[in-house]
């Protein structure tokens, strides 16, 4: 996994550890790191993670980092690793079918008013009318299908489109 | 520590499974499929789960509680719920499964259920 930071606009590459180490230095919105002063006012994090099923916790213990830099209250910060897995899951099992090959993107971009979220697999997409209400009566002993609904259910918004290079990208958002 | 902890005892007919932990894709999920699996297998085709330490669970774990009730109907057996967190019943309840699932909130009276 590859992890990318950007505080304050400027782009630090870092690695997960270290990822950690900085979320720890960056919890407060105004302090000092390493002698600086700073403010975050916007900060992303970029993701390039492999299509395997032990990502999908990766990009959770991410996302946690994320919503404890934004000051997320707990129900918040729930709904974001719920949505962040079962984005996560389906980028990996449906998008890009495991398929050691394709590489499934994750950016967090946080802001003072809200937290958005992207993940793109490398898929041949799908049409969402197409996707079967998992709380239709015929469909609810199915074993899957439920993602979809646990994402609009916990985030504000959720938003399917094509990328221009190919697969299919969720914007995810989830207001202050 | 394993993600999912699964203890197993007798209550009479009723073999009762205390889990604890998550019960997500991978680890956790198989568990519970394997676990389901062999005591069908051994004939115990009542089975009640004990979930108070799941503090966790997505859409893939909901999708294997569905797949194991399936499983253990087609067996003739029962497949109950017991001391969901709040979390859990508020999932099961966005997914409509909270009338499918028989839930029980005392483990006597869970017990008592079974025929």
């Amino acid at each position: 996994m590859r992890v990318r930071g950007v505080l304050h606009r400027r782009t630090i590459p870092v690695r997960l550890s270290e990822a950690l180490c900085f979320e720890a230095q960056a919890r407060r919105r105004r302090g000092a790191w390493k002698g600086h002063t700073y403010l975050v006012t916007e900060e992303t994090t970029e993701l390039e993670l492999e299509s395997r099923i032990e990502s999908i916790a990766d990009a959770a213990e991410v996302a946690a980092q994320v919503v404890r830099r934004l000051g997320l209250g707990d129900e918040a910060a729930f709904g974001v690793d719920m949505a962040v897995r079962e984005a996560v899951t389906n980028a990996v099992l449906h998008g890009n079918r495991q398929d050691k090959t394709k590489k499934v993107d994750v950016s967090f971009r946080g802001s003072p008013e809200m937290l958005e979220i992207t993940v793109r697999d490398r898929g041949t997409g799908f049409e969402l009318e197409n996707v079967p209400d998992p709380t239709d009566p015929q469909n609810l002993m199915k074993a899957s299908g439920r993602g979809i609904l646990f994402m609009r259910t916990f985030m504000d918004d959720v938003e399917y489109s094509r990328h221009p290079e190919g697969g299919t990208v969720v914007r995810m958002t989830k207001r202050k | 520590m394993a993600e999912l902890d699964i203890k197993e005892r007798q209550a009479g007919d009723v073999t009762v499974l205390d889990m604890d932990g998550k019960i997500t894709i991978g680890e956790g999920s198989v568990a519970l499929r394997s676990a389901i699996r062999r005591l069908l297998e051994e004939g115990k085709k009542k089975i009640l789960l004990n979930l108070a330490g799941v503090g966790y669970i997505d859409s893939s774990g909901i999708g294997e509680l569905v797949s194991s009730f399936t499983a253990i109907n087609k067996e003739g057996g029962q497949l109950k719920l017991l001391k969901l967190t709040q979390k859990l019943q508020d999932l099961l309840a966005i997914t409509k499964l909270l009338t499918v699932f028989d839930v029980y909130d005392e483990e006597p009276e869970a017990l008592s259920s079974y025929k």
